[in-house]
């Protein structure tokens, strides 16, 4: 599993606005069998951030989504991604954070049973520039 | 008389049957009775503790979560403290002054310091986030609109809910059916 990523963030007059893109590259598995064993109807696999800020002790941002129905290729080879969801922080943080945390994730929706989320391994740190862009005008 | 008591179980003449009971027999259905919804109640009540949810089991009403969860789905939910809110679960959760519970997915959490939680959700079959759905002002979700978190789901089965919801005379039915056996059933 993994992410590279170029990004900038942009000012908003009142919160940090990052612009991401990423590669994925990823297998998802259930141990050694296949992840779509004979009760799971779907996966929902999602990009998420994870950081702290001076506000906020935690935040998430869901950047990307994507359901994968029994059939699909759990294998994901995705290249220059942009994220479908806005990456606003709530309030400031995002200039200059240091450790801003990647992760694909997804949740098992079983035909009948527990639904479960699991998080997949290879988790990417990545600190933000210091700098807004300012080349660009939103 | 066996043969007697066996021709009347069978004909319809069970209401010759009630009022033949002596008030006795009455008063041991209408206990038995009472014991079954009883137990039924201590039963919904005693999930309520131990998932620390109002409404441990609710049915999912609309299209927005499709393909994952459908109309007359069944969902059970927990709303312990201890498990924070997080991104990808889904919550079941109320707009405040609305009474229907909206299950969608958390889409952004921001926790302060302190605790406090605010969050933001999507249905997965929606192209946009629940903003428009708040109240009027509303931004962000907090843990007080918060139901519980589905951990696990049966198809299907709330359709019957949601039949005896829209078509108050099939409950009346149901009703009737049900009262019927238990007086008729002989232990």
């Amino acid at each position: 599993l993994r992410k590279n990523l170029e990004d900038f963030t942009g000012p908003r007059e009142k919160s940090d606005l990052a612009i991401v893109s990423f590669d994925i590259y990823a297998d998802i598995l259930n141990g050694e069998k296949n992840i779509f064993d004979w009760n799971v109807k779907q996966l929902f696999v999602y990009l998420s951030v994870e950081y702290s800020t001076k506000n906020n002790a935690l935040n998430q941002v869901v950047l990307w989504d994507k359901i994968l129905l029994r059939g699909d290729n759990p294998r994901l080879f995705l290249k220059d991604m942009k994220s479908k969801y806005f990456f606003f922080d709530d309030g400031n943080g995002l200039k200059a954070n240091r450790n801003v945390t990647f992760t694909l994730s997804w949740n098992v929706i079983p035909n009948a049973g527990i639904l479960p989320l699991i998080t997949g391994s290879g988790q990417l740190s990545v600190p933000f520039p210091d700098n807004y862009e300012t080349t660009k005008s939103y | 008389c066996g043969g007697r008591r066996r021709a009347a179980m069978l004909s319809l003449d069970f209401l010759d049957d009630v009022r033949r009971m002596n008030k006795r027999q009455l008063y041991y259905q209408v206990l038995n009775f009472g014991m079954i919804v009883s137990s039924a109640l201590m039963i919904w009540k005693g999930l309520m503790v131990v998932t620390g949810s109002e409404s441990p089991i609710v049915v999912v009403l609309s299209g927005s979560m499709e393909p994952a969860f459908h109309r007359g789905d069944l969902l059970f939910l927990t709303n312990r403290i201890e498990d924070p809110i997080r991104v990808g679960e889904i919550v079941v959760f109320r707009i405040e002054g609305r009474e229907i519970p909206i299950v969608h997915r958390v889409l952004k959490v921001h926790e302060k310091h302190n605790g406090d939680i605010k969050f933001l959700t999507k249905g997965d079959n929606n192209a946009v986030d629940d903003r428009g759905l708040y109240k009027r002002g509303q931004h962000w979700l907090e843990k007080k609109d918060v139901v519980g978190r589905a951990r696990g789901f049966v198809p299907y089965i709330g359709i019957v809910t949601i039949l005896m919801n829209d078509y108050p005379k099939f409950k009346y039915a149901v009703l009737f059916l049900l009262g019927l056996f238990v007086l008729v059933h002989r232990e």
